[in-house]
C-alpha cells in the first residue's frame, strides 16, 4: 500500500478520524493497530520478521534494563564499603554481562538482515570465484525482502544500544515498543528515529490541534507535489537514458545525454526521497507526532562531507553514533593508532583510525543501500572523496586565507555546483547498476560529448517527455528551489500562516489542483514506488 | 589543561579554545576531529573516552572536555 495510492489515503483518512474521536488514552493503540494493518497489506508473509525483531529487542532491552537497575541498587547499597577499585571491578563485571546480551541482539537482528538481504549477493560472488576454477555453482535463495527491514532493524538496534549504554530506559510496555518499531508513516523509508526522542511524542495523548493538522496536511501536499509531479515525471527520462539501447546493443544515450541524466536523476531522487519524507513527517504531524527531520537543503552543500550531514541525516547520525565512533575508539583501534604513531610518526598515527573507520562506514553505507557491487563502489568512493577532502583541508585553508574568496557568492556557487555534479556522478552507479558501464558513460561526457545529438529529434522523443512535461519540471524545479531558499529564513509554513486566509487557501487549492492534474493521478501516469522503500 | 589545549590548537590553530563554548553546536569540530582528540587523549592522559560520552555537552568546550577527562580518571 503505497503512500500515494488511493487505498492508502482512504486508510489514513479513516485512521485520522478515529484517532481524534476515541478516548485519547487509546490513541497509541490505534496507531499500533493501524501500523500492523498497513504492514499486513504490504504482505502477510513478512509479519514474522518484524515480530521477531520486536520481541527479541524488547526482551533483550528489558534484560539490559534489569542489569542496569540491579547495578545501581547494588552500588547504592554498598556505597560505603566499596572503594574505587572495587566499584570499577563490579561495574566491569556487569558491563561484560550486558555486552553478551547486546551481542545476542545484534547478531540475531543483523543476522536476519544479512541472510535476507545479503546472502544471495555473497553466493553470487562465491559462484564467480568457483566459476574461475570450473567448479559447480551454488543455488540462490531469492528471499523476498520484508518491507522496511533495513529501517526498522536499524531503529531497533539503535534503541538496544542506547539501553545498553544507559542513555535510554527499556520500555516496559510491549505494545508501545511494537509501535515504536512499526509506526506506519516511517517504516518504509524512515526517518530512523531514536527512542528517547520519538517515545514521548508517539505515546502521548494528542488533542485535535488545527494548526498541527493544517501544517501536516500542507507538508503532505508539498511531498505529493515533489513526488508525483516532479520525480515520477523525470523518472521516465532517466530510465530512457539509462536503459535504451541501439540495434547493436550499445547505450543509445551517451555524452551530454549522460550529463542530462545525471542532473535529471538528481532532481528525481530529491523529489522522490525528500517528497516521501515530507509526506511521512506531515502525516505524523497531523496525528500530533513529531518525527526528526531528514534533510537540510542538501543540494546547497559545499562539500561531500557537508552533503552527507544534510542528506538522509538520520541514517548518517546512526552510522556515526553506532558504528563510526565505537569503531574508531575501540581498544584495538587505539592500540593500532598508538603503534602507528610510534612506528611511522604522528602524522600517520593520527590518520590511521580516521581512514579505517571512514572506509568501513562507507562500505557498510554502500551495502545498506543494496546488495550489489555498484552500491559498494558508490559507498567506498564517497569515503575516498571525503578522505581526499580531509587531506586537502589545510590547502583549502591556505587558499582561502590568501585569496579571501570564501565569502564570495561566485566561489560558493562554484563549491555548490562542484558538490552537486560530483554527487550526481557518483549516484549514476545507482542508476546504471553496473560499475564499468557507469564509468564508461561518465567518461563519454568528456571523450564524446556529441553536441549534435542534443538536436536529434528521435533521441529527444525517446526521452518520453513532451514540451509540456519539460515546462512542468522546469517550473517545479524553480518552485522547489525558491521554497528551499525561503526555508533558510525559517519555516515557510509559519510565514504563510501569517498571510491572508484567502491567499493561503487559493495557494493550497492550486497546489492540490497541480498534483491532481499533473501528478500521478493525471491521465497517462502511474505513480512509481519510492526509491528508498526498497532499501 | 595546557596539554589538552595544545591538542585542540594543533587541529584548529585559528580557534580560541579557552573561550569557545560552541565547538560542536557551531560545527567547529567534526567527527574526524573528535576521534583524533579521543585518540590523543588516550595517548597523552591514558584515559579512554567511551562512545556513549561523545555528546555535545562533553565536547562543546575545552573546559567541558577537561572535566570529562577528570571524571573518567576518577571512575
Amino acid at each position: 500500500m503505497s503512500f500515494i495510492s488511493f487505498s492508502f489515503l482512504a486508510f489514513f483518512a479513516v485512521l485520522f478520524c478515529l484517532y481524534y474521536v476515541i478516548p485519547r488514552r487509546f490513541q497509541w493503540m490505534l496507531l499500533l493497530l493501524g501500523s500492523y494493518v498497513f504492514y499486513l497489506f504490504g504482505g502477510v508473509q513478512y509479519i514474522g520478521y518484524i515480530l521477531v525483531t520486536t520481541l527479541s529487542t524488547y526482551l533483550l532491552a528489558r534484560r539490559l534494563g534489569t542489569l542496569h537497575a540491579s547495578q545501581d541498587a547494588y552500588l547504592a547499597a554498598h556505597k560505603k564499603e566499596l572503594d574505587r577499585e572495587a566499584k570499577k571491578a563490579y561495574k566491569a563485571g556487569v558491563k561484560r554481562r550486558m555486552w553478551k546480551w547486546l551481542l545476542l541482539g545484534l547478531f540475531l537482528n543483523f543476522g536476519i538482515l544479512a541472510v535476507i538481504k545479503y546472502l544471495d549477493f555473497g553466493i553470487q560472488n562465491l559462484n564467480a570465484i568457483l566459476g574461475l576454477f570450473g567448479a559447480g555453482q551454488l543455488g540462490l535463495f531469492r528471499f523476498a525482502l520484508p518491507l522496511g527491514i533495513s529501517f526498522y532493524t536499524f531503529q531497533s538496534m539503535g534503541y538496544l544500544i542506547d539501553v545498553y549504554r544507559g542513555k535510554t530506559q527499556a520500555e516496559k510496555n510491549l505494545g508501545k515498543f511494537a509501535l515504536f518499531v512499526s509506526f506506519f508513516p516511517q517504516i518504509l523509508q524512515g526517518p530512523i528515529s531514536r527512542f528517547d526522542q520519538l517515545a514521548p511524542t508517539l505515546f502521548a495523548e494528542h488533542a485535535f490541534d488545527s494548526r498541527n493538522v493544517s501544517f501536516g496536511l500542507q507538508r503532505m501536499l508539498w511531498g505529493f507535489f515533489k513526488k508525483v509531479v516532479i520525480a515520477d515525471r523525470v523518472a521516465v527520462a532517466v530510465q530512457a537514458i539509462v536503459t535504451t539501447r541501439t540495434d547493436a546493443g550499445d547505450p543509445a544515450y551517451t555524452g551530454l545525454f549522460v550529463l542530462l541524466g545525471l542532473v535529471l536523476y538528481a532532481i528525481q531522487i530529491y523529489g522522490d526521497f525528500t517528497g516521501g519524507i515530507d509526506i511521512t513527517i506531515g502525516m505524523a504531524q497531523m496525528l500530533g507526532v513529531k518525527l526528526p527531520e531528514n534533510f537540510e537543503r542538501p543540494y546547497f552543500s559545499k562539500s561531500i562531507a557537508e552533503y552527507w550531514r544534510r542528506w538522509h541525516m538520520t541514517l548518517g547520525e546512526w552510522f556515526k553514533d553506532y558504528l563510526f565512533y565505537p569503531l574508531s575508539i575501540c581498544r584495538p583501534m587505539m592500540k593500532l593508532a598508538n603503534f602507528s604513531r610510534r612506528k611511522f610518526g604522528d602524522k600517520i598515527g593520527k590518520r590511521v583510525t580516521v581512514y579505517i573507520s571512514t572506509l568501513a562506514v562507507w562500505f557498510t553505507t554502500g551495502l545498506w543501500h543494496g546488495a550489489a557491487w555498484n552500491f559498494v563502489v558508490w559507498g567506498l568512493l564517497n569515503g575516498v572523496i571525503i578522505l581526499i577532502s580531509y587531506e586537502l583541508e589545510p590547502l583549502y585553508r591556505r587558499f582561502h586565507a590568501k585569496f579571501h574568496v570564501e565569502k564570495h557568492f561566485a566561489y560558493r556557487l562554484f563549491q555548490v555546483g562542484r558538490t552537486f555534479l560530483l554527487m550526481g556522478a557518483l549516484r549514476m552507479l545507482d542508476v546504471y547498476h553496473d560499475v564499468g558501464l557507469t564509468f564508461r558513460m561518465l567518461g563519454s561526457i568528456f571523450t564524446a560529448p556529441n553536441f549534435a545529438a542534443l538536436g536529434d529529434a528521435a533521441l529527444l522523443e525517446g526521452l518520453g517527455l513532451t514540451a509540456g512535461d519539460v515546462a512542468v519540471v522546469a517550473l517545479g524545479v524553480v518552485v522547489m528551489l525558491a521554497v528551499s531558499l525561503a526555508g533558510r529564513r525559517g519555516s515557510v509554513r509559519v510565514r504563510l500562516a501569517a498571510r491572508p486566509f484567502v491567499l493561503r487557501y487559493c495557494l493550497f487549492f492550486l497546489l492540490t489542483l497541480v498534483i491532481l492534474v499533473f501528478g500521478a493521478y493525471g491521465i497517462g501516469y502511474n505513480a512509481s514506488d519510492f526509491i528508498y522503500s526498497v532499501f | 589543561m595546557e596539554t589538552l589545549l595544545s591538542i585542540l590548537r594543533d587541529l584548529h590553530p585559528d580557534v580560541d579554545f579557552e573561550t569557545c563554548t560552541t565547538l560542536i553546536d557551531d560545527k567547529i569540530l567534526d567527527s574526524f576531529d573528535i576521534i583524533t582528540i579521543i585518540s590523543e587523549i588516550d595517548s597523552e592522559f591514558d584515559v579512554a573516552i567511551p562512545a556513549d560520552e561523545i555528546i555535545p555537552e562533553n565536547f562543546n568546550s575545552a573546559k567541558a572536555l577537561y572535566a570529562l577527562i577528570e571524571r573518567l580518571e576518577d571512575e
